[in-house]
């Protein structure tokens, strides 16, 4: 049964238009992470969904009741805000305790869910502090206790963990993980972060400019990204984009990349639809997927170009080649132990292997 | 090797530094000249008032208004507070003192209560109109008393109120909206959105965030609002003049009562001590307050 249900949802401000025609379901205990851009409708569209702000346009359901014009409060949802939004005069013991009080709750029961949630948090010697004297990590076990007292059936996150530094992300990312495998509620999570939403979702929806590009699994998103915005976005580095031209004769599909000056044999990629001869395309090369140095795979594409620059990050090491076009560069996951070994303007010959290209219509951007 | 001993502050001796020379520079005296001359503009006059209320009337008959008195007394301030005469009652300012604390409460509660709960609404509730609302609110703020008095005590006679404690009341609440409505809109504009959604999302209800988020939040502006309407509402004349009725008149009209009403020889220590009582209320108020009063202006962001 779908848990959350948008149709035909529209929001404009005055005559701008924020979102149009969206379509989105939400499964029950899902964990959906909206990702995108700033600026591409994410954050709207979860506060449509709370009832923050007016739909211009469609209709939300959740749990089959439409709630399009339901009041924030009865809708059966509980919000974690990027900022915490604790209030600041209540004690935490006061923040959980208003977070029911629009449920009309006895003081044992009311007692009972509070004992729970902070149990559940590790935040039960904190319970008599006021916000101000917690650190950032636990006001966000904190905000996330206030959401879990009211027992409802769908959890809103907006950015919890962007005024985070990077270690308690990383604690967090895992707290929250964990909370959905021991609650299975369902959970709807905005980020601009892509580490975030590969390590979280069940499915991630990418948005952009008001539109949802694509909806998966992190894999699915990850691996055949639905047209050149996704592949651009997902992945860090990004992925490579080399632009070239089909050429079909026969049943000998080829594309020749300019920039790396190399031939690609496409003839075992699986077309969305039949090549069509001359057509402009976009290769899309992961930088973990090409190997260094020739290999004996005869499916694979291989050249050689001159590096301009190297960049260790601990355990991984990326490196920049020049392209031949102005100014391109292409970035290569290498062996960090070969960086040593790499000088800045020599040469590096990669092969990149035929199976994972993802081919892209330079036209319409879409997966071909 | 790595040095970890010296990054502890409490093993790390720090050098001491020899204090920076201040200079008097030539702007810094013509500051300090000017606040000087600002100073004494009112020091002067009231050390005046001060002396005078503690001198006899016979060293006061010399004239001679700066010196010190010969023979120290609080006889004038006896006679001001309990037997000056204020028309033909002869029961000093104490009876104004009463009146006015009587008027006090219930103003301070309506007007502070009416223009936190507008300013609320105005801020952080979508209301409709909300922008024109403000700007007639702000308008009114320049409309002087005097012009709306007289169509002010027919309605207030039409219900009731004209010559009693509210009458005054509800007319300083009316009169004081605009400004304290701004103060406190502009205050409650500053709390996170996020805070009111939050709020909105778990109770919904105005009155129940009103009450357990925003007002506890309000702390140092209820401080600013407070010292400007004690201070106001203590100083009024014309309200408790031309509203209150004849047991309802505030300590400023009585004070002014007895000063005029003096027969024969003008009793100046005695005028000058019940004008003293007069100011004290609003004086205590300014060195208890003082402090929040300019940690409430100055109070910008909230921080949660």
């Amino acid at each position: 049964m779908p848990c959350v249900e948008f149709r035909n949802i529209a929001k404009q401000y005055g005559r701008v238009t924020v979102l149009d025609e969206l379509d989105l379901t939400v499964e029950d205990g899902e964990f959906l992470v909206l990702l995108g851009p700033s600026g591409c409708g994410k954050t709207t569209l979860l506060n449509l969904l709370a009832g923050l702000i007016e739909t211009t346009a469609g209709t939300i359901t959740i749990d089959g009741r439409d709630v399009t014009e339901a009041d924030p409060k009865d809708r059966g949802l509980a919000m974690v805000f990027q900022s915490y939004a604790l209030y600041p005069t209540k004690t935490v013991r006061g923040n959980l305790r208003f977070g029911l009080s629009s449920q009309k709750l006895d003081k044992a029961e009311v007692d009972r869910r509070v004992a729970w949630a902070a149990k559940l948090l590790q935040i039960e010697p904190l319970l008599d502090r006021k916000p101000g004297q917690l650190s950032g990590g636990q006001r966000q076990r904190v905000a996330i206790g206030r959401a879990l007292v009211k027992n409802v059936g769908v959890f809103l996150f907006d950015e919890p963990l962007s005024n985070l530094d990077a270690k308690l992300r990383t604690e967090m990312r895992l707290e929250i993980k964990r909370l959905h495998n021991e609650l299975h509620q369902t959970i709807v999570y905005v980020t601009h972060d892509q580490i975030e939403a590969m390590t979280m979702a069940t499915r991630i929806a990418v948005m952009d400019g008001g539109v949802i590009q694509q909806i998966g699994t992190p894999d699915e998103i990850y691996e055949t990204p639905a047209n050149l915005f996704v592949a651009q976005f997902i992945g860090a580095p990004a992925m490579n984009m080399l632009k070239g031209t089909l050429k079909v004769a026969g049943d000998r599909v080829t594309a020749q990349l300019d920039e790396v000056g190399a031939e690609l044999d496409l003839s075992g990629h699986a077309f969305a639809s039949a090549p069509e001869n001359g057509a402009p395309i976009v290769a899309g090369l992961r930088p973990e997927h090409f190997s260094v140095g020739q290999t004996a795979e005869s499916e694979a594409t291989s050249f050689a170009l001159p590096v301009r620059y190297t960049e260790k990050t601990g355990g991984d090491a990326t490196a920049f080649l020049n392209t031949k076009s102005d100014n391109g560069l292409l970035a290569v996951r290498v062996d960090p132990a070969l960086v040593a070994a790499l000088e800045s303007g020599g040469d590096l010959a990669v092969s990149f292997p035929a199976s994972r290209i993802n081919l892209f219509d330079a036209r319409s951007g879409q997966r071909m | 090797m790595t040095e970890i001993v010296a990054s502890n502050p409490e093993v790390r001796e720090f050098k001491s530094y020899p204090p920076k020379p201040r200079k008097l520079t030539g702007s810094s005296i013509a500051i300090l000249v000017f606040l000087t001359m600002c100073a004494a503009f009112v020091a002067i006059p009231l050390y005046v008032i001060i002396v005078t209320s503690l001198k006899d009337m016979a060293q006061i008959r010399f004239g001679d208004i700066f010196s010190l008195p010969e023979v120290w007394t609080l006889e004038p301030w006896r006679v001001a507070w309990d037997e000056v005469c204020s028309g033909v009652t002869c029961e000093g300012v104490k009876i104004g003192f009463f009146n006015s604390i009587m008027i006090l409460i219930p103003s301070l509660i309506l007007s502070i209560g009416l223009s936190a709960v507008t300013g609320y609404a105005l801020a952080l509730w979508n209301v409709k109109w909300a922008g024109t609302f403000l700007f007639i609110l702000f308008t009114a703020a320049f409309v002087p008393f005097q012009i709306i008095m007289i169509p002010l005590i027919i309605m207030s006679g039409i219900i009731k109120v004209y010559g009693t404690v509210w009458g005054v009341a509800i007319v300083h609440a009316v009169l004081a909206m605009p400004l304290l409505t701004l103060i406190f809109r502009n205050y409650y504009k500053d709390i996170p959105s996020e805070i009111m959604n939050a709020a909105i999302m778990d109770s919904g209800s105005f009155w129940k965030i009103f009450g357990e988020i925003i007002l506890p939040m309000s702390g140092n502006i209820m401080i600013v609002v407070l010292i400007l309407q004690i201070t106001s509402i203590w100083n009024d004349f014309l309200i408790g003049l031309t509203f209150g009725g004849i047991g309802t008149k505030p300590m400023t009209v009585i004070l002014a009562n007895s000063v005029i009403t003096s027969r024969g020889e003008v009793t100046y220590n005695v005028d000058m001590a019940a004008a003293l009582l007069t100011a004290i209320p609003p004086l205590l108020i300014y060195f208890v307050l003082g402090k929040f009063f300019v940690q409430g202006i100055t109070a910008g962001a909230i921080k949660g």
